[in-house]
């Protein structure tokens, strides 16, 4: 109910550049320049997808691995431990993250390739944001499998590995996807942090080492003084984000439904 | 039956928190928004006015120029914050400047160029010199640090340059004064504009970052004084229309002398009175 009354929203303050200039300008301009009348929003677009997913690729094995191993191999003091370690760094504000990147990460990665913000510390920043998350997900998804399915497995003769990997991960699959799902949104709306690490210079990712600027970090830079189609066009970026939420959101359930389903 | 009662108990405390707060309401409080680098400034001239108001309350937040500009005109600043002098169309608007201040480039501490002419700094912002040893330094990429659109650094920058923002090929886009500080400062390959006043403030602190002159002429607050130095901007509260009580009293105090010693503290440049 709420969420359809943002999007209402955001929609009608868009109203004016959605309907005046256009959204197919957002597609088609080169570049974001909107001071000259410039309102390409594909760049940053791109920015924002590539280093959603990048940050996911990274985070999802890791954070399913931590899941694993406190779940099933460690010692009931270090998983406890574990957990209120991961616990504590989802708890970590985002502009916490994005000092330190910006302090550490960024000049250890200029050292190696400059100028240092850029994409690779997005991703690398943002995936460190979001383990905690998938790990505990898929923590508790991995603990609610039923015991019965662990010593049946167990039973046939199966290895370790075997219970764990062919038995124990796909019956908890739903929890652990999403779970993922869950980290890939903050991913993607993730703004101070990667404000602070990615350059945020508006052009399509080229390299991993190059800048970009993510839809959420141009809303935060020129939301403030925005004016007219200018702050019409920030207001529209704004849906387009809230869209590829929902799409992802929906994709998720029908993934869940299909899970469901099979198992 | 039980939620009923519940909820009941919610109300009466949300009843009461907003009675409690309402004390918090009644002192005299100020907004100012705008620049981020008057706002150090406006931050301990505040500190200070505190101190002599008791009950008064200063509240400084950054965001650009142009925020300071559009919060001023929509109200949801008292005071804005600008450091820059007033466009023509921005004639519904009074400023009331405070101290002057210059523009410099900042490079890293360890980079052994000492100075740039300005077709060489033109030349590095568009892209058409790309490594420093082209201009006597090392044999390293050059990292452009840009402003972000909004901010009267920029503006004058451009403006200075006679640049379009689109021209500029920069590998970082930073906000506020510290966060390009700390971009040049962490990297030796870098270059920046900022304000002179936050850079040999930062300077003193021991950040790595060192200011180049501009035209032969020295980054220094003497020079800007003096009217020597090139690119030099007024730093302004701009209020809408005739300002309340409390906002005149704070203007007046920032103008007057009681300040000079905070100005030339962030090494800005006080106004001659």
């Amino acid at each position: 109910m709420i969420l359809l009354v943002v999007l209402a929203f955001l929609v009608h303050e868009a109203w004016p550049v959605l309907n005046g200039t256009g959204w197919l300008r957002f597609f088609a301009d080169e570049n974001w320049h909107p001071l000259e009348n410039r309102f390409g929003l594909a760049p940053m677009l791109w920015a924002t997808l590539a280093a959603a997913l990048g940050a996911v690729l990274l985070a999802a094995p890791v954070g399913l691995a931590g899941a694993i191993f406190t779940c099933f191999y460690a010692p009931s003091f270090v998983a406890k431990l574990y957990r209120v370690v991961l616990a504590l760094l989802a708890g970590i504000p985002s502009v916490v993250y994005g000092l330190w990147g910006l302090t550490v990460l960024v000049p250890l990665i200029a050292r190696w390739r400059p100028p240092g913000a850029s994409l690779l510390a997005a991703i690398l920043i943002l995936a460190l944001m979001i383990v905690p998350t998938v790990a505990l997900t898929s923590s508790s998804a991995l603990h609610a499998v039923p015991r019965s399915l662990l010593h049946g497995a167990a039973a046939l003769g199966l290895t370790r590995k075997g219970v764990v990997l062919g038995v124990a991960v796909p019956a908890a699959r739903t929890g652990i996807f999403s779970g993922i799902f869950l980290a890939t949104a903050r991913a993607l709306g993730e703004t101070m942090a990667v404000l602070m690490v990615a350059g945020n210079v508006a052009q399509n990712p080229s390299g991993l080492f190059e800048p970009v600027r993510t839809l959420t970090a141009n809303i935060a830079l020129e939301m403030a003084y925005a004016t007219g189609a200018h702050r019409a066009g920030l207001f529209a970026s704004g849906v387009l984000l809230t869209l590829l939420v929902l799409i992802l959101a929906w994709m998720g359930a029908r993934i869940a439904e299909t899970a469901r389903h099979a198992g | 039956m039980k939620t009923r009662q519940w909820f009941r108990q919610v109300i009466v405390v949300i009843g009461l928190l907003g009675i409690a707060g309402a004390p918090l309401a009644w002192g005299d409080k100020l907004v100012l928004t705008g620049s981020s680098t008057v706002a150090p400034l406006a931050l301990e001239i505040g500190k200070r006015f505190e101190k002599q108001n008791p009950g008064v309350r200063i509240d400084v937040q950054s965001g650009g120029s142009s925020r300071g500009v559009a919060d001023a005109r929509s109200g949801l600043a008292d005071i804005g914050m600008v450091s820059r002098a007033l466009h023509p169309q921005e004639n519904d608007l009074v400023a009331h400047t405070i101290a002057m201040d210059g523009i410099g480039i900042i490079l890293h501490s360890s980079n052994p160029v000492q100075s740039l002419t300005d077709a060489q700094i033109k030349a590095i912002y568009t892209g058409r010199i790309i490594s420093w040893k082209d201009v006597g330094g090392k044999d390293e990429r050059i990292t452009v640090v840009n402003k972000a659109e909004g901010r009267s650094t920029l503006e004058l920058f451009l403006h200075y340059f006679s640049l379009k923002n689109s021209d500029i090929k920069a590998h970082v886009v930073i906000g506020d004064n510290q966060q390009g500080i700390k971009t040049v400062a962490g990297n030796p390959g870098a270059i920046g504009y900022v304000s002179i006043g936050t850079a040999e403030f930062e300077a003193a602190q021991g950040t790595r970052i060192k200011l180049l002159p501009m035209e032969g002429v020295a980054a220094t607050v003497a020079n800007v004084r003096d009217g020597r130095f090139p690119l030099s901007r007024p730093l302004n509260l701009v209020t809408r229309g005739v300002p309340s009580n409390l906002a005149r009293r704070f203007i007046d105090f920032a103008r007057s002398e009681k300040v000079n010693d905070l100005i030339q503290a962030q090494f800005f440049v006080p106004l001659a009175r």
